[in-house]
């Protein structure tokens, strides 16, 4: 392969593995507005507070595994608390104001990570091994490749619990209809907590393995501002959309990093909202979304 | 006795000052706050001038977001706006602040207009993140633009010189600023009882149906976009005069969501309510501080503890704790005292 050639595979093979995690981002962005309708701006903090509380758990010295999974389930429980005492008192108001109490939350959220967890940057323990996979060329770090596996078999997992679990049944069924599943029997209040901590226990994972690729602190939230546009690429209600949005997003931030940044310093973290006003303009429906109609 | 306000007009129920008693109290008001500075501690004035700039700026967003139901995270890319725009022409070509405060504010309409046109398509969410990611380039422009904004060395602005007399004390500047914010009020406070008021309303209730009726959408919601960002860039103008030293890091997303706060905490769609939430939520990291002082002199576990995040924890507790409990606000809070007290002894 020429120098060149190999330089951009190179960048869309990272900027592949980047992608995943912020495809891993907007599935849990998707489940909760599939389910229940709400764009929750506080995701990116549910996937900062994954990060910190697994590496809390590993300074204790829990394993790895372990670690991931206990900070899965503790976000998920802070997922299914959220909605008990903020979102589900805001059932039935207009969507502009379940917007900004999302945002409320978020930043609630981040200013409270802020004081328990501290402003300093945290270098993530790492578990995978420092070397790093070459292959004609290419280099893919252990951290990346496992990034990649893990938001593969999330996803896979998801996937199968829509198609074949009662409860992803379920929840597919609120998505579609909240009356008609509330009459067939399904306990629609029980969907939407189980959507918010599906989708904490997610953003957890996402989390995690974001901040072992960056590094650790209350920026992490903002980083996942990133599945905002990896979302409406693919159109707020579609899951296949979100996870192609998330390998798109990252792939042009990571050519932008790399072809643009002497001449435009800063413009990486720039390409997703860029990207995002964009596609806004040009289909402000996603590129996967469906028109909505409207009645008066 | 009267005991109640009976309006048989249409004219009636639209005038500003709805008693006499009103404008006897608001006299009385202005009145103590002019001479505010002759008998007031010198903070006590910084801060009413850092209220007023948030005013400002909060009415401007409450004509967007809350009478024409257009949500907007990037209100904070139009005080930038201003802000930038009146400190280069001050520091850079030496013109008077009474030309660089509007043209902060022209500037900020421009791009708010820019801005309006491409977001006529979209509502509610995607609205929100459009406007968001305006928020973010702009952010990055202030920041990387260099040559023009000194980027984040920051930016000194000169004090404003009115007939010769350098207004560099904010009791000086007190005057400038509450002149100014009088205007805006009183025009905000107009604006929603003209047509375009209610068009603006009737966009925000439902916007087929106000198209139906004739409302114009294109125009009036490019109007409320251009007057909302013009009303942000007048504030950042004055917030750059107010500081005399700008730098990108107080233009982020979450001025964007303190001023979101603001109005909510206020009363959406309310003029009284934008005036009451800036104040207090301009207020507010003062009452942390001085709560945490308190509580760190009976138990010894808070001393010390205070924490600029505690505040900002503060308005997101406040978004949620106004949304879920009192959607009306400050302002809805106001009106119920009032009339319980107009109504008294009966409850309606």
């Amino acid at each position: 392969m020429s120098e060149d050639l190999l330089y951009l595979t190179q960048l869309i093979v990272s900027g592949l593995a980047v992608g995943s995690l912020y495809a891993l981002a907007a599935l849990g962005f998707v489940l909760i507005y599939k389910a229940t309708d709400i764009m929750n701006f506080a995701h990116g903090e549910a996937m900062m507070i994954g990060g910190f509380i697994c590496y809390t758990l590993i300074g204790l010295g829990v394993p790895f595994g372990w670690a991931v999974i206990i900070a899965a389930a503790l976000t998920m429980g802070l997922g299914v608390m959220t909605e008990r005492l903020v979102l589900r008192p805001m059932l039935g108001e207009p969507q502009f104001a379940v917007v900004m109490v999302t945002i409320g939350l978020s930043i609630f959220l981040r200013s409270i990570s802020g004081i328990v967890f501290g402003h300093d940057n945290k270098i993530f323990p790492s578990p995978f091994a420092q070397a790093t996979i070459t292959y004609e060329g290419l280099v893919l770090s252990y951290t990346h490749l496992w990034a990649m596996l893990v938001s593969a078999f999330m996803m896979i997992l998801f996937f199968l619990f829509f198609k074949y679990s009662r409860s992803g049944l379920a929840m597919r069924g609120v998505a579609n209809d909240q009356d008609t599943s509330m009459l067939m029997g399904i306990s629609v209040k029980k969907i939407f907590a189980l959507s918010w901590g599906l989708s904490f226990a997610i953003a957890a994972v996402a989390g995690i393995f974001l901040a072992n690729v960056m590094v650790l602190n209350i920026g992490l939230s903002l980083v996942a501002l990133k599945a905002f546009p990896a979302v409406v690429l693919g159109g707020l209600e579609s899951v296949p959309g979100a996870i192609i949005g998330g390998l798109v997003i990252g792939v042009l931030e990571t050519l932008v990093g790399g072809y643009l940044d002497q001449t435009l310093p800063g413009a990486k973290d720039l390409t997703a909202f860029v990207v995002l006003f964009l596609v806004l303009m040009i289909r402000p429906y996603g590129l996967f979304g469906k028109k909505e109609i409207e009645r008066v | 006795m009267r005991s109640k306000t009976f309006r048989e007009t249409y004219r009636e129920d639209m005038k500003v000052f709805q008693t006499f008693w009103v404008k006897c109290w608001l006299l009385l008001f202005i009145i103590a706050l002019l001479t505010l500075p002759f008998w007031a501690d010198p903070y006590i004035v910084y801060m009413t001038n850092i209220c007023g700039i948030a005013i400002i700026a909060a009415l401007g967003l409450n004509i967007l977001t809350g009478l024409t139901g257009q949500i907007s995270l990037g209100h904070s890319a139009f005080v930038a706006l201003g802000a930038y725009t009146s400190a280069i022409m001050a520091g850079r070509l030496d013109l008077p602040f009474w030309l660089t405060i509007p043209a902060g504010g022209l500037v900020a309409a421009l791009f708010g207009i820019g801005l309006g046109f491409p977001c006529l398509r979209l509502k509610g969410l995607y609205l929100a993140m459009a406007t968001m990611s305006f928020g973010v380039v702009v952010e990055y422009a202030i920041t990387h633009w260099e040559s023009l904004t000194m980027g984040v060395r920051g930016i000194s602005v000169p004090a404003p010189v009115f007939l010769g007399f350098t207004l560099s004390d904010p009791s000086q500047l007190f005057f400038l600023i509450i002149v100014i914010v009088g205007l805006h009020i009183s025009a905000a406070k107009n604006l929603a009882r003209t047509r375009v008021g209610r068009a603006f309303v009737a966009i925000r209730d439902r916007d087929v149906a106000a198209e139906v009726i004739g409302v114009n959408l294109t125009k009036y919601k490019v109007m409320a976009f251009a007057i909302s960002s013009f009303y942000g860039g007048v504030a950042g103008a004055l917030y750059a005069y107010s500081t005399s030293y700008l730098h990108p890091e107080n233009f982020t997303l979450l001025l964007s969501i303190e001023y979101i706060a603001m109005i909510i905490v206020g009363g959406l769609g309310s003029i009284l309510g934008s005036v009451l939430g800036a104040v207090f939520l301009t207020a507010m990291p003062d009452l942390i501080k001085g709560l945490f002082e308190f509580l760190g002199r009976q138990i010894p576990y808070f001393q010390a503890r205070y924490d600029e995040e505690w505040n900002i924890a503060a308005f997101g507790l406040l978004i949620m704790l106004f949304l879920i409990f009192e959607p009306a606000g400050l302002n809805g809070i106001w009106t119920r005292i009032k009339t319980s007290f107009k109504n008294w002894p009966f409850t309606y």
